[in-house]
């Protein structure tokens, strides 16, 4: 007498705490291996895209920290870098450390979730706590520079908002001394531990010829063994004067992608740790009045500064006729921006191309095969958020 | 090497490595703080709660000039503006629906005469969204009980702005 093979549909999501968010992912299930996985998106959905056509260049900008909530800067940079190119504007050498030392503190904050949400998918409690408390003190951070904790605002066409308070560039040094340390304790943790190991190594791997294919960017793409990294091969802003390595891992699966995330938070306490060495005084945005609007001093001595000032925040700047791709490396993988402007103050089109969404369409892929046990563990180390996914 | 990781194994080196940091983990100082009764700092550019501020003869700041309105990307705030007896420009009325409003600080960066500001509170969470929908009175009375604070992060931040 034979069996007849009978599968079951299992929703995983979008309430489930593993799920990061609201992904509602359907399972067809072999009794615990999985056949096939169907990631159903757009519960986040706001229509970013649609409402950044109805705003001027500045009002847009607040739309791109709620993207990637994770690490809201590394996206206004590239909105900001994008309106630079089609302005044809040059940012001053102060804004573009300033930036690279915030996009850096995201890229930490982004992969200590990450990295530690992973562990907890996998049944490691510490980590998330040490994690966070790390988290925590970045976050201060962005706040005394911004005056907001997670959607900073901060990044400004033309360079950046304010110049930071005198003794946060000190206290950025500090951290980056102990941090390491952290990190050394949170390998301890994880690295060698064999459940880690168990649950992670030779899960959700990834060939070299299948990253590409996928359109993976990012650690997924490093994990694999591709050293890609726009920041080296597209360089912007002041990459290019500083001295960093780009992690690459061997296997491509979930283990390797974690030891690249670990390596890649060093590397970026290192450039931080450059910056700061290496950050002049000067302004911190553009001296184009037509753009960057005047200081509140002068507001109240000059008519030109109270026209510029109203006229910007009324009305907002012209951008040029034209389309412009730009791209940056953020921690998720390349975060782009594709802007069409009709010369008015608004853009004409806004696409976002967000680096989770081509990571999400392969877990069908990735977990094909898998248990069912796995499918967090892989999910984990996709390193998805919705507000970028969805949009 | 394959010795190495042999003994690894069998003496359950990664867990004790793992004990001794977690053990003086604990015998160090607490790193949380007791919440409603402690609160993390904050800096002079925090962005919370709005307010409107006075002059300190007591005659309301704002002049009705309506760059907030007009950079608010939310569209969060209503004003309305007639002219006084005494020929002064203000406002009606000043509503700020807290439900919309995305805390992007671009009315207080807008606002010539520093009227509307984001002030350090975090705390007005109410019981019904109606409360939620600020008027002029309430944004007023909100500038009047943190003035000394506004006025004070407005003075340590002034050379940035």
């Amino acid at each position: 007498m034979s069996k007849k093979k009978k599968t079951m549909n299992l929703n995983f999501g979008p309430q489930h705490p593993a799920a990061h968010g609201v992904l509602r992912l359907i399972l067809q299930l072999d009794g615990e291996i999985v056949e096939k996985a169907d990631p159903h998106i757009g519960l986040l959905h706001r229509g970013t895209e649609k409402l950044i056509e109805h705003k001027t260049y500045t009002q847009a900008l607040p739309y791109f920290d709620r993207l990637d909530y994770v690490a809201p800067m590394n996206q206004e940079h590239a909105f900001a870098l994008a309106t630079e190119k089609l302005l044809k504007i040059e940012v001053p050498i102060r804004a573009q450390y300033l930036r690279v030392i915030f996009c850096e503190i995201g890229r930490i904050l982004s992969h200590l979730l990450n990295i530690t949400t992973q562990a907890l998918d996998v049944g490691a409690l510490t980590p998330s706590l040490w994690g966070f408390e790390e988290r925590e003190t970045l976050m201060t951070f962005y706040e005394r520079a911004s005056g907001s904790r997670l959607h900073a605002n901060y990044f400004r066409t033309g360079g950046v908002h304010q110049d930071i308070p005198g003794d946060l560039l000190k206290d950025i040094g500090k951290f980056c001394e102990t941090f390491p340390k952290t990190i050394d304790d949170l390998e301890n943790l994880l690295t060698d531990n064999r459940i880690f190991k168990q649950r992670n190594v030779q899960i959700g791997v990834v060939t070299k010829e299948d990253a590409l294919a996928y359109s993976f960017s990012g650690v997924m793409l490093r994990g694999s063994g591709v050293p890609w990294d726009l920041r080296k091969s597209q360089t912007y802003e002041c990459y290019k004067n500083l001295d960093f390595k780009i992690p690459i891992g061997k296997n491509g699966d979930c283990y390797d992608r974690y030891l690249c995330r670990i390596e890649e938070m060093r590397e970026s306490v290192k450039i931080i740790k450059q910056c700061i060495k290496q950050i002049p005084i000067g302004p911190i945005k553009t001296v184009d009045g037509k753009i960057s609007p005047p200081k509140k001093e002068e507001i109240k001595q000059s008519m030109e500064a109270l026209i510029h000032h109203f006229k910007l925040f009324t009305e907002g700047y012209r951008v040029p006729k034209g389309e412009v791709y730009c791209a940056v490396e953020a921690p998720k993988g390349e975060f782009g921006v594709y802007l069409i402007s009709d010369g008015s103050n608004k853009p004409y089109r806004c696409k976002i191309r967000a680096p989770g969404f081509s990571h999400l369409q392969a877990m069908d892929y990735l977990i094909r095969g898998h248990m069912l046990a796995d499918v967090p563990a892989v999910l984990g180390s996709l390193d998805i958020v919705f507000g970028e996914v969805d949009r | 090497m394959k010795l190495n990781r042999f003994f690894k194994i069998i003496f359950l080196s990664e867990f004790v490595k793992a004990i001794i940091i977690a053990i003086k983990e604990i015998l160090k100082k607490k790193k949380t703080i007791n919440y409603p009764f402690e609160k993390g700092k904050i800096s002079p550019r925090f962005r919370g709660e709005h307010a409107l501020r006075r002059y300190p003869n007591g005659e309301e700041r704002c002049i009705a000039c309506k760059l907030c309105e007009a950079v608010c990307p939310a569209q969060a705030i209503t004003i309305e503006n007639e002219e006084r007896p005494d020929g002064s420009r203000k406002t009606t009325r000043y509503d700020i629906d807290m439900i919309k409003c995305i805390y992007c600080g671009l009315c207080e960066e807008s606002c010539p005469v520093d009227a509307i500001v984001q002030g350090p509170n975090f705390e007005f969470s109410t019981e019904t969204r109606e409360e939620l929908y600020y008027n002029k009175e309430k944004l007023l009375e909100n500038g009047d009980r943190w003035e000394s604070v506004l006025a004070e992060n407005i003075k340590l931040d002034k050379p940035y702005r």
